[in-house]
């Protein structure tokens, strides 16, 4: 039942928001947080019921519901929680909240609607991290993409309405094909057994030739890869990100992209394992070179939200690296990573937003010298900057190093290329540091400080950033079970952790 | 018993008032030729039905002719309203005026 | 008293937290205090540990705070071993951290950025002190980075000139470079030995290598690209010079004393990889001569006296990395102690210098401050005379002796390189007197801008008794035989090679303070008694080549711009728009060609589209009959 809370409360009070606009802008945002709140009451409601489970066997789930829905054809309302998702829901909720702050002064116009939209994805995103049913798990994928759509198209930048059809177009031809491979899926199983049905445990392990096997992993892998982005795949992503409102972006970056990663852990790892065992080394490749390309382009961006959005890209390859490694240790980085990404580069957003909210611009040559007017501003931002070139102390080393950590013993040349990105992360992080926070003041450009609301904003990511840095270790229990698992259906590269536990 | 008209007699009058009509529709540009062409080819749909209902000695052929005719009315007052409405628009009754659907 | 190890470095990152949060609302002496005081207390902390250690025979103690990740077989943990290596570095760290914080209390006094600088200089010390003490080499990897973080942000500090942050970047980027090699380090000794555990890596290191088994050769020499990185040794020495950019006790704790030698603590700490891979070893002490000489010869050109003392670290520390190559492993670390006084002793020397001729670096602009700074002159003599290792009196001496008689004996050693160590004996004692002569003999030329107060006097003082006494620590077995320093280090590294002591010994003594002093005379000759025939032997031609040559750092800068700047720049410009976006465009492109012709079809006149129709008929009608 708290699952099914989890989704519905959004979705009303979206509802609400949208109906209470009026003359007063506020009483939408209120609505909003209050909302996203009474969803954090029931994260931590999990969290606690978690802790009290963390004995329970890795194959049984922390909360289930599952109701007939169209029973004709297999489909049923199944959602289930396990540590994996209970990660990512509170990661959603967290940048949920910090999305709806940081629009606080931002959107003015059509607020209402606005919060109906971001609420809306927000639920999405909670029914995709959720569901069990790959039919569902369709639907809700669909239901984060049509408000997305609205919110880069109403209240995005100034080429809103390319970027919004290219991310609409790109991530639903992805869909597309993901959705092919569920019916392929679904007829291959009810073919062979008789029994067709969506559910996704049900279809865990149905036997079928390698090469349809491998078809349908495709399918799903392409939709994943999409999102993630994986390299060939990745030119929605800076546009996308660049026109998007700050909160749009903030989801793009710390969720959306998400949805890939989980999509992978999921259900392409455990259902297509020889299949994924196959092309694990041409998607280590891929998502090398990502890591390279992004960090490249980055560099050479002139424009800091788009500068920010190329780093996604690199990021994304290490975690698409940690996921195809498969050993348990690079797909705890990978989680570690996929957390510790959404907070930084969500944080880092925000600067930019609140920077362009100051000066009007985004454009790099403009800016400089920030720490002389707004040191709250620099030192908060350069602390993230330093998080997003992975200096050890924050989540993002934890997550860098444990992924090249795992993937070395599986396929070392890709780890070192993959370790290059070490290097070029620091170049286009400094080269942040240099043209926004340090050089002169600039005397035509007025940059107050950060308001008590974004400096509260900054601090709470700051605290998630170096907590997970220094104290890993929770997230790293929680997801155990779950990867323990994956590593064991992705039966390859067995770590030399045998020989002995460290200390 | 009358000696019956064959079959494809009535056909082929029937085709060739259609084409008839049809030509008629694509070479004239005033509008009400046009809709006056319309109703010549439905006439001659409607002669096809009543010589196949002939044909098979079935009541259909000629009931649908009366749902043709009924129809016809009910097309030709929609389009004259049509063309009145062009007319008040456009103040021609040149068809080809009418292509603001251009892509 | 054990239980507080962890408080050594917890207390700086402490102050450190105090002065970044709340740094902007408190006093300038308040931030003093912090500042300086949790140093301070980590200094003392340190030496009731140390008498503690001694006191228990030296056994190693470890301390565990929490665990930091474990997962799947591999685990690390936040927690400190204290043995003899690291009580040294903790040693030198925090006692001549605390004086150069001192110091800076009255040098950055009229800075607007006093809490800040605080605030990064506490951030350093604790970044360095877990460095030494972390029991795992992920836990030291932590401390790396953030020292190497503390440089970039301190080398910046004065960042509205955009010089200076490019200075920075380079550092970060160079070090980064060699950092990016030590992890993929970390990853293969991961991978194979199933351990980052320090102690245990070693002991299964040396239970599962056969000696110059691949592994191990790649092992050691992926720590070593980190090692130069940090330690400025080539190929990745260039960033060092530039360093100097950043406020001057700056360059004498980090870019002297303590962090450029983290490259030595780090192959002193993994000893046991590197002997295992004589190869690589040997790489280590032909890396150490080289670079030992060429920064000797850059050194000797330079006019900016702080680059001057650039140089000469990373000369310095190529004579650690020659003792390293050779087994001499106390030797490395007791070069690296004096060196760490008389070095930091130079730059602050320098700093008031700097600072009393109104921010001129230019020595040859200086001059006479011999009368005008008697105290300055004095110590800075003293460190001088110690970095050119002045025979028996100087603490350079002892260590640079024991470096130079090990490079001769050792088994791994050999002639060329002692004669490098020799050579480069010469140019120190050069270049280091003809800074001296140069800024503190001759004519006062610029008028003194500041006297030197009371905080900035005391560490002078304090770090030239140093200079003075800290060799005699180990006094070589020729004479008086009292290795103190090894001894204390034997629980750490195995013995080095036993001493052929007696003739021999006491004859390459001789000849090396015989150049010493020599290279001492001949400055005296070149810059106080002829400095006419000096600058026009400079001004020659092929000579005026060489210098231009030397002064460049041996030309490096311009060949890695040429290398990698250059390309990286130059390929990032071309991709800039995203050459893979651009094949999505001809799928638009052509989809929108496409349009383009079929919209010509719908003209909008509806008889056309009547004609369309009926054509369709005629054609559908046609094929089915055809196929029928």
């Amino acid at each position: 039942m708290i699952l099914l809370l989890l989704i519905i409360i959004p979705l009303i009070g979206g509802l609400a928001a949208w109906l209470s606009d009026g003359k007063n802008n506020t009483l939408p945002r209120w609505i909003a947080l209050g909302t996203l709140m009474l969803d954090l009451v029931l994260v931590l409601l999990l969290w606690k019921e978690h802790a009290a489970a963390v004995s329970l066997l890795p194959d049984t789930w922390l909360v289930e519901i599952q109701h007939a829905w169209i029973p004709q054809l297999g489909i049923s309302f199944h959602l289930a929680l396990d540590g994996l998702s209970l990660i990512l829901v509170s990661l959603t909720i967290f940048l949920g909240i910090l999305s709806v702050l940081c629009s606080w002064t931002e959107i003015s116009e059509r607020v209402g609607s606005f919060h109906l939209n971001l609420l809306f994805i927000l639920a999405g995103i909670l029914g995709v991290f959720l569901s069990l049913d790959l039919f569902l798990f369709y639907f809700f994928w669909e239901l984060m993409l049509v408000p997305m759509y609205f919110l880069i198209n109403l209240w995005g930048h100034e080429n809103r309405v390319y970027a919004s059809y290219k991310f609409f177009i790109f991530t639903q031809a992805g869909g597309l094909l993901m959705l092919l491979s569920i019916l392929g899926l679904y007829f291959i199983h009810g073919k062979s057994t008789g029994f067709y049905t969506f559910d996704y445990p049900l279809l865990l392990g149905t036997a079928m030739s390698p090469s349809a096997s491998l078809w349908l992993m495709l399918g799903f892998f392409i939709a994943f890869a999409v999102k993630l982005p994986m390299l060939p795949f990745q030119p929605w992503l800076p546009d996308a990100h660049t026109e998007a409102p700050t909160a749009g972006s903030v989801i793009l970056a710390g969720l959306l992209l998400k949805t890939g990663a989980y999509g992978l852990l999921r259900f392409v790892l455990p259902l297509f394992p020889d299949a994924v065992h196959m092309v694990a080394p041409i998607v280590m490749g891929l998502a090398v070179a990502g890591i390279v390309y992004g960090a490249v382009l980055a560099f050479s961006q002139t424009d800091l939200k788009r500068l920010v959005a190329y780093t996604s890209v690199s990021h994304m390859g290490f975690v698409l690296l940690g996921i195809f490694a498969g050993t348990t240790v690079a797909l705890s980085g990978a989680v570690i990573l996929i957390v510790a990404h959404g907070v930084t580069t969500g944080a880092l957003f925000m600067l930019v937003g609140m920077i362009q909210e100051r000066i009007h611009t985004r454009d790099l040559g403009s800016m400089g010298g920030f720490w002389t007017t707004a040191p709250r501003l620099s030192s908060m931002g350069l602390l993230f900057v330093l998080a997003s070139l992975g200096l050890p102390g924050t989540a993002n080393f934890i997550g860098e190093f444990l992924v090249l950590l795992g993937a070395f013993p599986v396929n070392s040349t890709m780890t070192v290329i993959g370790a290059l990105g070490l290097v070029l992360s620091a170049v286009y992080s400094l080269r942040i540091a240099q043209r926004v926070f340090h050089g002169t003041t600039r005397a035509d450009i007025r940059m107050p400080d950060l308001s008590v609301r974004e400096t509260g904003m900054m601090a709470i990511m700051i605290i998630a950033v170096l907590w997970i840095g220094l104290f890993p270790q929770t997230i790293l229990d929680t997801a155990k079970p779950v990867l323990n698992e994956l590593e064991c259906c992705s039966n390859h590269g067995e770590p030399i952790s045998a020989k002995g536990g460290g200390q | 018993m009358m000696a019956t008209v064959p079959m494809e007699h009535g056909l082929i009058l029937a085709a060739l008032i259609f084409a008839l009509g049809f030509v008629g529709v694509l070479v004239r540009r005033n509008i009400v030729f046009m809709l006056m062409s319309i109703e010549i080819m439905l006439n001659a749909v409607g002669i096809a039905f009543v010589v196949a209902g002939a044909r098979w000695g079935q009541p259909d052929g000629q009931i649908m002719f009366i749902f043709i005719l009924t129809m016809a009315a009910a097309e030709v007052s929609v389009g004259l309203a049509l063309v009145i409405q062009l007319y008040h628009n456009l103040k021609t009754l040149d068809a080809d005026a009418a292509n603001s659907m251009k892509g | 008293m054990h239980n507080y190890l962890f408080l050594i470095p917890a207390l700086p990152f402490a102050g450190f937290l105090i002065l970044a949060l709340a740094g902007r609302r408190l006093s300038k002496t308040t931030v003093a205090l912090v500042g300086a005081g949790s140093v301070g207390l980590s200094a003392l902390l340190t030496m009731i540990m140390a008498i503690e250690f001694i006191g228990s025979q030296g056994e190693t103690f470890t301390q565990t705070l929490w665990t930091w990740m474990k997962v799947g077989g591999f685990s690390a943990s936040i927690s400190f071993t204290l043995d003899a290596l690291s009580l040294v570095m903790l040693f030198v760290i925090t006692f001549v951290g605390f004086l150069i914080h001192i110091y800076s209390t009255e040098f950055m006094q009229n800075d607007e950025g006093y809490s800040r600088f605080f605030a990064y200089m506490n951030l350093f010390v604790g970044s360095m002190l877990t460095l030494v003490l972390a029991d795992n080499l992920l836990l030291l990897y932590l401390g790396w980075e953030g020292v190497g973080l503390c440089s970039y942000l301190l080398i910046g500090f004065w960042y509205k000139d955009p010089a200076n942050g490019a200075a920075a970047r380079k550092a970060f980027i160079v070090t980064r470079i060699g950092d990016t090699s030590m992890a993929i380090g970390l990853f293969l000794l991961y991978a194979n030995l199933g351990t980052l555990h320090i102690q245990e890596l070693m002991h299964r290191a040396s239970a599962e290598w056969q000696i110059g088994s691949p592994l191990a050769l790649a092992a050691a020499a992926l720590l070593l690209g980190g090692a130069v990185g940090k330690s400025a040794q080539l190929p990745l020495q260039t960033w060092l010079p530039d360093a100097m950019a950043g406020p001057t006790p700056v360059s004498a704790l980090i870019h002297a004393a303590t962090m450029v030698t983290a490259g030595v603590y780090l192959i002193a700490r993994t000893h046991v990889l590197f002997t295992l891979a004589p190869i690589v070893q040997t790489a280590v002490a032909v890396i150490g001569a080289a670079t030992l000489l060429l920064a000797g010869f850059s050194a000797l050109t330079q006019k900016d006296i702080k680059r001057v003392l650039a140089y000469s670290t990373i000369s310095q520390i190529g004579y650690m990395f020659l003792a390293l190559g050779v087994g001499a492993w106390s030797a490395a670390m007791f070069h690296f102690m004096t060196h760490a006084f008389f070095k930091a002793l130079l730059f602050l020397g320098a700093g008031v210098v700097i600072l009393a001729q109104h921010e001129e670096h230019d020595m040859f602009k200086m001059g006479g401050l011999r009368k005008r700074l008697p105290i300055v002159f004095w110590t800075f003599l003293l460190g001088s005379a110690s970095l050119s290792a002045l025979p028996l009196v100087t603490a350079g001496f002892y260590s640079k002796d024991l470096i130079l008689w090990q490079a001769w004996s050792s088994p791994t050693g050999g002639l060329w390189l002692w004669l490098a160590g020799l050579l480069g004996a010469f140019i120190t004692s050069l270049y280091t007197f003809r800074m001296v002569f140069v800024t503190f003999f001759g004519k006062e030329k610029i008028a003194l801008s500041m006297k030197p107060g009371r905080r900035m006097v005391l560490p002078l003082i304090v770090l030239a008794l140093l200079s003075i006494v800290g060799g005699f620590v180990e006094l070589p077995e020729t004479l008086g035989n009292l290795p103190l320093f090894s001894s204390f280090m034997s629980g750490v590294f195995p013995a080095s090679s036993e001493h052929a002591a007696g003739t021999m010994e006491q004859l390459l003594q001789i000849v090396a303070s015989l150049v010493a002093v020599s290279g001492i005379g001949f400055a005296y000759i070149l810059y106080i008694r002829k400095p006419a025939f000096t600058e026009k032997f400079a001004a020659a031609r092929p000579v005026e080549a060489l210098r231009r040559f030397w002064l460049s750092g041996w030309g490096f800068d311009s060949l890695y711009d040429a290398l990698f700047v250059k390309p990286f720049i130059s390929i990032a410009r071309i991709i800039k728009h995203d050459p893979i976006d651009s094949g999505y465009d001809g799928i638009v492109t052509m989809n929108t060609a496409l349009h383009r012709v079929l919209s010509k079809t719908q003209t909008g006149s509806i008889r056309w589209y009547a004609a369309g129709i009926a054509i369709g008929v005629v054609v559908f009608l046609g094929i089915v009959i055809i196929l029928s």
